[in-house]
């Protein structure tokens, strides 16, 4: 953790000394995280470590035990509801099952938040739509109902929808998961355009190292509710740890065990086991 | 001891809870009403979705009052007052009662477990990430249509009761009571006081209910076990605060 801390400006989100358990289960427990503006940083880490509930907790759906998430210099926990929906509008979630609501269809899903934030008159709604559906391949299945898509499909709707106001932070939560090789790297290459071209800042979650490595500028590994490492994806690559190492190339031997604790294997097969 | 004392206190503060739960919802209210597509949505998905039900159970609640009605009153040779007690029977008791029952079993479990989905897929939460007010979008809407939809349904139900299909069929047409007088007595002795508490009844169940089915699924736990706890918790919550509530409605218009 040798990264300097970026200047003041060039941070968007500043989460400090956060700490944050569901009922007496602790999943932080004093963490640092900076999101530099207008880079894409990635969030690794096991699988429920908490990094869902670390967007929800800058998203401020969640309150923290203690510490501060600060978005653009405002403590997104001492908003005034009304104040927090305006923050929100800024920022695009991408939540992980998609979370489309299945009571439109995908057109309707997309065009939700323009209509319900702007006043655009149907047809420019129509246009906007049709280019972010587009974007994420989907223009064909506009008509189609959520029950008739795929997991997959699901999440580039969800995509296309958040980004619909055209914010200036997108969260995506597990982009990658579900999805075939060819739209992995369509979905990989559009988060760094969109983010460059848009000036967006991106925080990208997810499991597939080698892919959310290649676009992100920057990335943290959570685990044990800590920050286990972060850096950049070189620097990462060559993190003394062993237990970083380990997380990174997936192996099953090394510091941490793929198995839950228990009795050993034969003596439990064999039933012996204590 | 302490058990009990537990138990009385988790159900206050439940109660507490759906208070506070219920001013927010009324303070959503006038957003869903500036928005009406949305609550004649809902009023078509809680109302007109109940219709079949409604009707078919007024019919035959009726027939059956009908039949029971004349076997005792024929003894008296007081059959032409069947319409009478058919009538009084259906608008003061059986109509808005038998009508919340049929509501919170067919609209308002239905009601739990659509919000409750809607919780456990994140549906909620995206709402309020998109910086739209889930109380205002999808709690308040439905609760004007449920609080719109019972009296509506109530009134439907005494008309099929005592008139098209139900005591009317049977009194009239099967056995024969004067057509004329069925209809003459019902006219002497209903009053408009009658069906005005009718209305109010039917109007403090559908609020009770509507109540009650969102506040289950709002509050439900986000997992299959949580929402199916909801749909249960609905039924029988509301079943059981229909009956009370028409106890203590009852006992005050009493003259
Ligand atoms: N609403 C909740 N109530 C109680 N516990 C929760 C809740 N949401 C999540 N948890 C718990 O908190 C932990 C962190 O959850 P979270 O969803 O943030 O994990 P994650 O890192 O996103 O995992 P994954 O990679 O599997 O999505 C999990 O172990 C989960 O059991
Ligand atoms: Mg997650």
């Amino acid at each position: 953790m040798t990264t300097p801390t970026p200047q003041a400006d060039d941070v968007l989100v500043r989460v400090r000394g956060l700490s944050f358990g569901y009922g007496s289960r602790v999943i932080y427990d004093g963490i640092d995280v900076d999101i530099p503006r207008g880079k894409v940083t990635a969030i690794m880490g096991p699988s429920g470590t908490g990094k869902t509930t670390l967007l929800r907790l800058i998203g401020g759906q969640w309150h923290p035990g203690a510490g501060t998430v600060a978005f653009d210099g405002v403590d997104v926990h001492q908003l005034k509801r009304r104040d927090l929906y305006a923050l929100r509008k800024r920022m695009g979630m991408l939540f992980q099952n998609g979370a489309l609501l299945t009571d439109l269809n995908v057109f309707d899903n997309v065009a939700y938040p323009l209509r319900e934030h702007t006043k655009l008159p149907e047809s420019i709604i129509r246009d906007l739509v049709l280019m972010k559906l587009q974007a994420v391949g989907l223009r064909g299945a506009r008509d189609l109902w959520v029950s008739q898509l795929s997991g997959g499909m699901a999440r580039r709707v969800a995509l296309a929808r958040a980004l619909a106001l055209d914010p200036e932070m997108v969260m995506y939560d597990e982009p990658f998961a579900g999805q075939d090789p060819i739209t992995m790297g369509v979905l990989m290459r559009l988060i760094r355009t969109l983010n460059d071209a848009l000036g967006l800042t991106s925080i990208v979650v997810s499991h597939d190292i080698t892919e959310v490595l290649s676009i992100a500028d920057q990335a943290y590994v959570i685990a044990d509710g800590k920050i286990a490492a972060h850096g950049t994806p070189a620097e990462l690559r060559n993190h003394a740890s062993p237990w970083v190492q380990q997380f990174l190339t997936g192996a099953d031997d090394g510091p941490v065990s793929f198995h839950a604790k228990a009795p050993d294997y034969l003596a439990d097969l064999m039933g012996t086991a204590k | 001891m302490s058990a009990a004392i537990e138990i009385i206190a988790s159900f206050l503060a439940g109660l507490g809870r759906a208070q506070y739960f219920l001013l927010g919802i009324l303070g959503g209210v006038p957003a869903a009403l500036a928005r009406p597509r949305l609550v004649i949505q809902q009023l078509y998905m809680v109302g007109a979705l109940s219709l079949i039900i409604i009707v078919i159970s007024g019919s035959f609640i009726g027939m059956v009052l009908a039949l029971q009605g004349y076997r005792t009153l024929v003894r008296f040779g007081a059959e032409d007052s069947l319409g009478v007690l058919v009538t009084l029977s259906i608008i003061r008791e059986l109509g808005p009662v038998v009508t919340a029952l049929l509501f919170a079993g067919r609209a308002g479990s239905a009601l739990a477990a659509e919000i409750g989905l809607m919780k456990a897929t994140d549906q909620l939460s995206a709402m309020e990430m998109m910086a739209t007010d889930p109380i205002k979008r999808v709690i308040a809407p439905r609760f004007v249509a449920g609080v719109i939809a019972v009296p509506l349904l109530t009134a439907i139900f005494c008309v099929m009761a005592i008139g098209i299909a139900g005591g009317h069929a049977i009194g009239v047409e099967l056995l024969g009571v004067d057509a004329g007088s069925y209809w003459s007595q019902i006219r002497a002795s209903t009053e408009i006081a009658d069906i005005q508490q009718m209305l109010i009844k039917a109007g403090v169940f559908g609020f009770t209910v509507s109540w009650i089915a969102v506040y289950q699924g709002y509050h439900a736990a986000p997992t299959s076990e949580g929402v199916s706890r909801a749909t249960t918790g609905t039924v029988v919550v509301s079943s059981l605060a229909i009956l009370a509530l028409d106890f203590v409605l009852t006992a005050f218009m009493f003259r």
